[in-house]
């Protein structure tokens, strides 16, 4: 099956692993993810005002884009596009009068139909490829792996555009499971990781990422997997900078989910880009002999 | 005051033996002026007793220097155009903008490396881009300017280079944006750093260079330093033309 993929600017720089990766467990699974022709980025944050309707059209934009190209779906990996390009289609399926206001706005351009849905693939893997059927590619189950899901924020809120429970999420859990991997909860699963205080406030981050690092490790996990760059930078990254405020501390190594899947179906290493990371994830595989 | 019809003004303006041309009411900077149709903006403006010290350059469409704004009368919408290439229309409103303020960032291009995050680094502001698209609008040579912006904020310099390389700079983009981005300087960036370490070097240039060097056509140019301007016209005038040529042997 040909899926219209809608990438965002974060998977094309800073995020690039979490894309092939992606790229690979798609193929593997016997579909096909075609980038739109067309696209812009996704306007990074929902704009909650009703005044500021300015901020919807990048992603409305990307919603035309689709519709443009005969689609009624759009696949995205990034956490954040796939919360924007939501609100937004939500906003004008509620809201006539945005949606018109918006449309007479981008006056040379087909006007919005509502007619695409958008979906996050980790909905595409639990609805439509289903983690039962995703249990029988695993080649090589992540045996003997203590993994906490942490999920972020903008995967579960608001919950009319949510993936999964906002305060009981198991999405990540669930896929765990059927890797083959042992789930290590923790109420620090749905955490802020802190998001763009990241670029002013350091240390705040690196603090936040050490809160969440540590209860997984107090709980006896060896790894975090997640979904969003922006947490995977702040638990990665800032959790590496958290070493030097906190004696003794460790940063444990974080995956993307998609990583993760490729490593159990036994898909090339290569794909998963982990030298893009800041704390090394293959020793881990290794020492649990994954690879 | 009886308004005349702009026939009527026309007639009574040309001579009886000259062909009738009809004459086009347009207003700069609000005052109105009556002008003979065909005539580009430039050259009407300059028909209404203007002298251009800005706003002009090669008059050819290539510096960028003539970018106009107008709106006609009738209609709702802001035009732009490059006053040198476009044809002056009845009812237009027109005001020619001299200057764009829009600072350069300060680079070395040797220190810069092509990599996804070199050009956000240096104008961080095109992440405030909100995609309205109001840039691609006020391009007088219909570039798609929001998606070079877009291609240079994923990080994608080859994609933005191409989009932008009819780009004169005039600046109209930059003046309409919302997000205050410099979007021709982004461009001129991406266009850089696709030059300097995207593409591959030509080897016909290289060799052409040592030629040049090596003084191989230092004899030609001084037998044309030596001619005198009728010698250099019939040169010129039989020139090869290489597209030309090429058609012909078709
Ligand atoms: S005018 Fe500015 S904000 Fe609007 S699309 Fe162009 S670059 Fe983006
Ligand atoms: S991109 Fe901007 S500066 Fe370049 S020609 Fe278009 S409007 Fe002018
Ligand atoms: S005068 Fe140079 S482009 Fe018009």
């Amino acid at each position: 099956m040909d899926l219209l993929y809608y990438p965002g600017c974060t998977v094309k720089t800073s995020a690039k692993c979490l894309e092939t990766s992606g790229f690979a467990v798609i193929k593997a699974l016997g579909h096909n993810l075609v980038e739109m022709e067309e696209w812009n980025c996704c306007g990074v944050v929902a704009s909650l005002t009703d005044d500021d309707l300015m901020h919807h059209l990048a992603p409305l934009r990307n919603l035309i884009h689709a519709e443009d190209q005969g689609q009624e779906k759009i696949v995205t990996f990034c956490d954040m596009c796939g919360n924007t390009l939501k609100q937004t289609n939500l906003r004008v399926q509620e809201s006539e009068e945005n949606l018109d206001t918006l449309n007479n706005f981008m006056d040379q351009e087909e006007d919005y139909k509502k007619s695409v849905d958008v979906q996050h693939f980790l909905e595409f893997l639990r609805d439509d490829v289903g983690f039962a059927k995703l249990k029988k590619s695993v080649k090589k189950p992540l045996k003997g792996m203590k993994i906490m899901p942490y999920y972020g924020c903008t995967m579960l809120r608001p919950r009319e555009v949510a993936i999964d429970d906002a305060e009981e999420p198991r999405i990540l859990a669930d896929l765990l499971k059927s890797l083959g991997a042992e789930v290590i909860d923790t109420p620090y699963k749905i955490e802020c990781c802190g998001s763009y205080h990241t670029i002013e406030q350091k240390d705040l981050t690196a603090k936040r990422a050490y809160r969440i690092s540590s209860s997984a490790q107090k709980a006896g996990a060896d790894a975090i997997m997640l979904s969003c760059p922006m947490c995977k930078f702040n638990l990665d990254h800032r959790g590496k900078d958290a070493e030097s405020l906190y004696d003794g501390y460790k940063q444990i190594p974080v995956y993307y989910y998609t990583q993760l899947i490729a490593m159990a179906m036994g898909l090339d290493i290569e794909e998963c880009g982990f030298d893009s990371h800041t704390v090394d994830p293959i020793p881990l595989l290794k020492e649990k002999k994954v690879i | 005051m009886t308004t005349e019809t702009n026939t009527e003004i026309a007639r009574k303006t040309n001579d009886a033996d000259t062909p009738e041309v009809s004459a086009l009411n347009i207003y700069v900077m609000g005052k109105r002026y009556l002008v003979p149709a065909g005539l580009t903006i430039m050259a009407a403006i300059e028909y209404a007793g203007y002298q251009f010290v800005r706003s002009c350059g090669c008059r050819a469409g290539f510096c960028g220097a003539c970018s106009t704004v107008y709106r006609k009368d009738d209609e709702q919408k802001l035009h732009f155009a490059l006053a040198c290439q476009t044809t002056v229309e009845d009812g237009m409103y027109l005001v020619q903008i001299p200057f764009v303020p829009a600072a350069k960032a300060k680079y070395m291009i040797e220190d810069l490396k092509a990599e996804e995050n070199t050009i956000l680094s240096l104008y961080p502001e095109i992440a405030r881009c909100v995609s309205c698209n109001t840039c691609t609008k006020s391009c007088p040579q219909d570039i798609k300017v929001m998606m070079y912006i877009q291609n240079a904020l994923r990080g994608d310099i080859a994609k933005a280079a191409e989009l932008s390389f009819d780009c004169i700079q005039c600046g109209m983009c930059a003046m309409r944006c919302p997000a205050d981005i410099k979007h021709y300087h982004v461009a001129q960036l991406a266009r850089r750093l696709r030059g300097k370490y995207i593409d591959t070097l030509s080897k016909d240039l290289k060799k052409r260079v040592a030629e040049v060097e090596g003084g191989q056509y230092d004899k030609e140019i001084e037998e044309l330093v030596g001619m005198s301007e009728e010698q250099l016209r019939g040169l010129y005038n039989k020139r090869e033309i290489e597209a030309k040529k090429k058609k012909e042997g078709e």
